[in-house]
């Protein structure tokens, strides 16, 4: 029996969208209304509580759709109402 | 020194988006924040079968960049032990390793490994995420669920028993420290596991993680029903340094400023609770009761 040349890794590497893309699950889209928003590093709670962190640490705030599940916590955390949650159509 | 603002909490994350968990889900922000708390590169995290397994992703591609080991169910103690002896026998003392289990994984499968890791005092940082029953495998009954609560193992009758006190037993082990945290506060959280890095020994944080496919409330209002457990005393945010029992944060003041809510206001956004009866909530109320009362004498009598 000859051995095998080269060795099988079972180790797995880290890369985004281990489930795919997705942003494909949906229903409702944040939008931002970056008048309304604060832009102070001392509030960024919709950062701070989006359990994905899809959300950016810098101003004016950008969301990455791509990967956002749409689970609007964001949107009900803000404390200036600033992101709406939008039905997809 | 206690986090208090955003600014202080990393901006780096440990978990690359695209991840397999639900939307809204309470241990996925569990996680993202003890994350920030530990070392990138220097941590070691030991995972039994879970819905953290299902997080962890499918070979060859994982969204979490931590060096992670995914072990039996029932051995989440046994193989954070292994880990351990194995750093200490290679002379690498800089790592930290972490198990991270659900409540299936603590209350009932993993207690006896968990026993017995907490007895021989393993070097190791155990963290419980309770999301109050088997969510991964579609919502069994666990013994961490509630009493009243409608499971799919207890469909008609809801549960009948009261939830297990886990900390009392993982209190007679004699650790040198134990607290209970909540997503819903991060701050609380972050501090937390950043404090039980630094402590040698086997230290044990219990999570209180919502689960809003298994609870049934709405996706956003994850945030609010963490607020909500711990505004009506189901869960008591608490920490105990070497034997010191100290209530933190929104329990803390709660002790100062009196509770406000009571467990009705926590239930009535969950579905799983449409079957309770006025004598399972009255029951509910008054084992809460017990608790909160007992956390408040503990806290006084050690921070007079």
């Amino acid at each position: 029996m000859s051995k095998n040349s080269t060795p099988i890794r079972t180790v797995s590497t880290p890369a985004e969208g281990e489930a795919g893309k997705t942003g494909d699950w949906r229903s409702q889209t944040p939008k931002i209304d970056h008048e309304k928003c604060s832009q102070k590093d001392s509030c960024l709670l919709c950062w701070l509580y989006c359990p994905d962190g899809v959300i950016s640490a810098t101003f004016p705030l950008e969301i990455n759709l791509t990967y956002c599940k749409g689970c609007g916590i964001c949107a009900e955390e803000c404390p200036r109402k600033a992101i709406e949650m939008v039905d997809d159509k | 020194m206690a986090t208090t603002s955003v600014k202080q909490l990393p901006k780096t994350e440990m978990i690359l988006p695209g991840t397999r968990s639900c939307a809204g889900c309470g241990l996925m922000l569990t996680y993202r924040h003890a994350l920030k708390a530990l070392d990138e590169g220097k941590t070691i995290v030991a995972v039994p079968a879970s819905c953290m397994t299902v997080l962890h992703g499918v070979y060859p591609i994982t969204p979490v960049k931590v060096v992670c080991i995914n072990n039996p169910f029932a051995a989440t103690g046994a193989a954070a032990s292994g880990i351990v002896a194995g750093l200490k026998a290679t002379g690498k003392s800089d790592y930290t390793v972490v198990a991270f289990a659900g409540d299936g994984g603590t209350y009932d499968i993993g207690i006896q490994a968990l026993s017995g890791a907490l007895e021989r005092g393993v070097n190791f940082i155990y963290i419980c995420y309770d999301n109050e029953g088997y969510m991964n495998t579609g919502t069994q009954r666990s013994s961490a669920s509630p009493l009243g609560a409608v499971t799919s193992t207890t469909p008609i009758l809801s549960k009948l028993q009261h939830k297990k006190d886990m900390i009392r037993i993982v209190e007679a082990h004699d650790l040198p420290y134990i607290a209970t945290g909540s997503p819903a506060f991060p701050f609380d959280l972050f501090d937390k596991v950043k404090y039980a890095k630094d402590v040698l020994g086997s230290r044990y944080i219990e999570v209180h993680a919502p689960c809003p496919p298994g609870w049934g409330f709405p996706n956003k209002d994850l945030v609010k029903m963490g607020k909500l457990a711990v505004e009506s005393g189901i869960h008591v945010l608490f920490e105990i340094r070497e034997g010191r029992f100290s209530l933190t944060s929104r329990s803390l003041a709660m002790a100062k400023k009196g509770r406000k809510m009571n467990v009705s206001d926590y239930i009535k956004g969950q579905t799983r609770f449409k079957k309770i009866s006025g004598a399972h909530l009255a029951q509910l109320q008054e084992f809460t009761d017990k608790k909160w009362n007992e956390s408040l004498e503990r806290h006084f009598r050690d921070n007079p």
